[in-house]
């Protein structure tokens, strides 16, 4: 497989996988709630098909493209979201709880900004030359902890890389009526250097975080790419407040996977189309059968 | 010259710092010669200058730094310069910290002490004087000490903060009074009057939190069973001797050093023993430690428990006037008052 079939396939499964979950819900499969990141599925691939084995991902609510891209199973993440025993933390965390290897996931938003620094520090005063990436939203930009830590990050010299997905809008409402001036402007006033990528092309995102963490690697100290996108489904599930033909628009102009798609051979495109598809139904279907999570033994 | 409570705590920051590299010290101020605002850091950054970090005043921020180190293999301890600032800390103590290991299905472990003064009785008025931590009891999977002023076998404050710090992989809040850093420790030779007995919860299979009981040597058997715990535990103390010696009347004093989770035992045998009990504590009445704890002895106890009262600060905020701060907060003599009442 070349890269690009790699990261189209990597990008249909976190699809695939959502919309499964997005179809499932309304049959009462999983209850709770849940964020899917269709339409964003290159700034998870690009970015973390970049990382070092021992480097560290900090992720928020809208995290399974993140787990998916990190090479997370697919069963245990349907499991989790089932609340099944075999889920990747037993059915105790579901959808935006995750821990696994290291990634670390968490639905406050903003919190685990500064917890990504202090990962880094660790990281750093053991020497041990992995770095961490924080991914956060437009919206959690509002957050007061956030600068708190980008300001320690900066005087610190924590190796750590911040993502803002800016998908223009947190759960209803667009970004201009809640953020003031500019994003980047915002990293530039702690001293920490900001790239601002406007695509949905995988390969644009994966080469410049490429650079980017060779930096934060080298250089030892953060830095951010803020990556504009487009949320294509509704904020958690049914709670979109954009008309169809805004979403329409939005699909036909930025889609990740049709970019990626017309730049491949048919042939690898509906082979790959058929191993995901397949990976996801049998993965739905032993979720499915998993037993449920229980208290039993466990204090 | 007697060691101070602050000079113990002092001593198990260095000790921690000297046994474990891993041991990082963050917080405002910390640097010598200043040596953090009650100097309980002091030295530490001359000892370990790699390890001592002073930090922007950014409460709720570094609490996620430290939140981070101790999820990646360090054990760091934070100092939150005044307890009133808990309050900034609450969202990655509530949300983040005491929620990892469990929510991620025990894969993870978070050995982080956050220490802090509470209390009043020095004039620093409404924000600098609070006892919060009730708020922070209760919460699952958030451990919550208070260092007694005592130095029995191996046992002191320090030995107490050494041990979170190096023994303890589950976060930690580390709660010390303001108006315990200058007492001297007490030792089984200047408590000479006193029986002192040194429990520990079936839960606690380290020995790492010792329950004191204190009774007044060769008394009657006690009639009031009291609890407190911080400095509260010392005025109490005082109360007990002063009415054992004075009045006649005695009592049996428990003083716990880990708040939450609460461990029942002993003082609920002492309880069955005397039927009465009064607690006493710095924060605000309501809904606060005495109050559960008084709900756990009626569940436990049923009608052997005759009589159970609090004793606790009014719920104002805490008054910067001397006179003021003395009524709002609970006094000495208003233990004894008390204890006059329900031994009579
Ligand atoms: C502290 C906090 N406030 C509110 C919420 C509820 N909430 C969950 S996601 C979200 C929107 C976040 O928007 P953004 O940061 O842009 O991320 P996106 O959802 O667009 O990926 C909100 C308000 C939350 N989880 N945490
Ligand atoms: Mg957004």
């Amino acid at each position: 497989m070349t890269l690009e079939e790699e990261y189209f396939r990597d990008m249909l499964r976190i699809r695939r996988f959502e919309e499964t979950v997005l179809e499932e819900f309304k049959r009462g499969v999983f209850s709770g709630t849940t964020h899917t990141s269709i339409g964003q599925e290159a700034d998870a691939v690009g970015v973390i098909r970049q990382l070092l084995p021992d480097d560290v991902i900090l992720t928020n609510h809208r995290c399974h493209g993140h787990f998916l891209a990190y090479g997370g199973d697919m069963r245990a993440l349907f499991a989790e979201l089932m609340g099944r025993q075999t889920g990747i933390c037993g059915g105790r965390g579901g959808s935006q709880h995750i821990h696994y290897k290291n990634l670390y996931s968490n639905g406050v938003q903003g919190g685990i900004v500064p917890i990504a620094v202090g990962m880094a520090l660790a990281e750093k005063q053991k020497k041990s030359e992995a770095a961490v990436v924080v991914f956060i939203g437009d919206g959690t930009l509002g957050e007061g902890v956030i600068y708190e830590a980008f300001n320690m990050a900066s005087l610190w010299s924590a190796p750590l890389l911040i993502v803002v997905e800016n998908n223009h809008i947190a759960q209803t409402t667009p970004t201009e009526y809640a953020l003031a001036g500019d994003i980047r402007m915002r990293f530039q006033a702690f001293g920490i250097p900001a790239l601002e990528l406007d695509t949905s092309n995988v390969m644009e995102i994966a080469g410049n975080t490429f650079q980017l963490m060779r930096e934060v690697h080298e250089d030892y100290a953060p830095r951010a790419l803020i990556l504009n996108t487009q949320r294509f489904g509704p904020h958690s599930k049914g709670d979109d407040t954009r008309s169809e033909q805004v979403v329409a628009l939005l699909k036909e102009k930025r889609d990740p996977i049709t970019l990626m798609e017309k730049q491949l051979s048919s042939d690898s495109v509906s082979s790959i189309r058929a191993e995901v598809e397949q990976q996801v139904k049998t993965a739905f279907e032993i979720a499915l059968a998993d037993p449920v999570a229980t208290m039993e033994g466990r204090p | 010259m007697k060691t101070t409570v602050l000079e113990s705590l002092n001593q198990g920051l260095m000790a921690a710092l000297k046994a474990d590299a891993t041991v990082h010290l963050l917080g405002e101020d910390i640097l010598d010669p200043y040596g953090g605002a009650f100097k309980v850091t002091r030295g530490c950054s001359t000892a370990f200058p790699e390890r001592v970090i002073p930090t922007p005043i950014s409460e709720a921020g570094l609490t996620g730094v430290t939140a981070g180190m101790a999820l990646r293999g360090l054990r760091p301890v934070l100092e939150i310069m005044f307890g009133d600032f808990t309050t900034l800390v609450a969202d990655q103590l509530i949300n983040h910290i005491s929620k990892f290991r469990w929510m991620y299905n025990d894969s993870v472990t978070l050995p982080l002490v956050i220490r802090t003064p509470m209390g009043g009785r020095r004039g620093y008025g409404p924000t600098h004087s609070q006892s919060l931590e009730k708020l922070f009891m209760g919460v699952p999977g958030l451990t919550v000490l208070a260092p007694a002023n005592f130095s029995i076998d191996t046992h002191s404050p320090g030995s107490l903060l050494e041990n979170s710090i190096l023994y303890t992989d589950s976060p930690v809040l580390f709660i010390e009074n303001k108006m315990q850093y200058l007492q001297p420790l007490l030792t089984t030779e200047i408590l000479s009057d006193f029986d002192v007995e040194l429990r520990f919860d079936p839960s606690d299979s380290e020995e790492q939190f010792p329950i004191y009981c204190l009774r007044i040597k060769g008394a009657p058997p006690a009639t009031v069973t009291i609890s407190a715990y911080g400095f509260c535990g010392e005025l109490a103390r005082q109360a007990q001797s002063k009415l054992a010696f004075e009045e006649e009347i005695f009592s049996q004093l428990i003083i716990p050093t880990r708040l939450s989770p609460f461990a029942l035992q002993p003082l609920m045998e002492s309880v069955a023993r005397t039927g009465k009990c009064l607690l006493v504590e710095e924060g605000t009445r309501s809904l606060g430690w005495g109050a559960e704890v008084a709900a756990l002895l009626a569940e436990t106890l049923g009608d052997k428990l005759k009589q159970v009262k609090r004793l606790a600060a009014l719920e104002t905020p805490v008054p910067a006037a001397v006179s003021l701060e003395k009524s709002m907060l609970p006094q000495q003599e208003d233990i004894e008052a008390l204890l006059r009442k329900m031994s009579a």
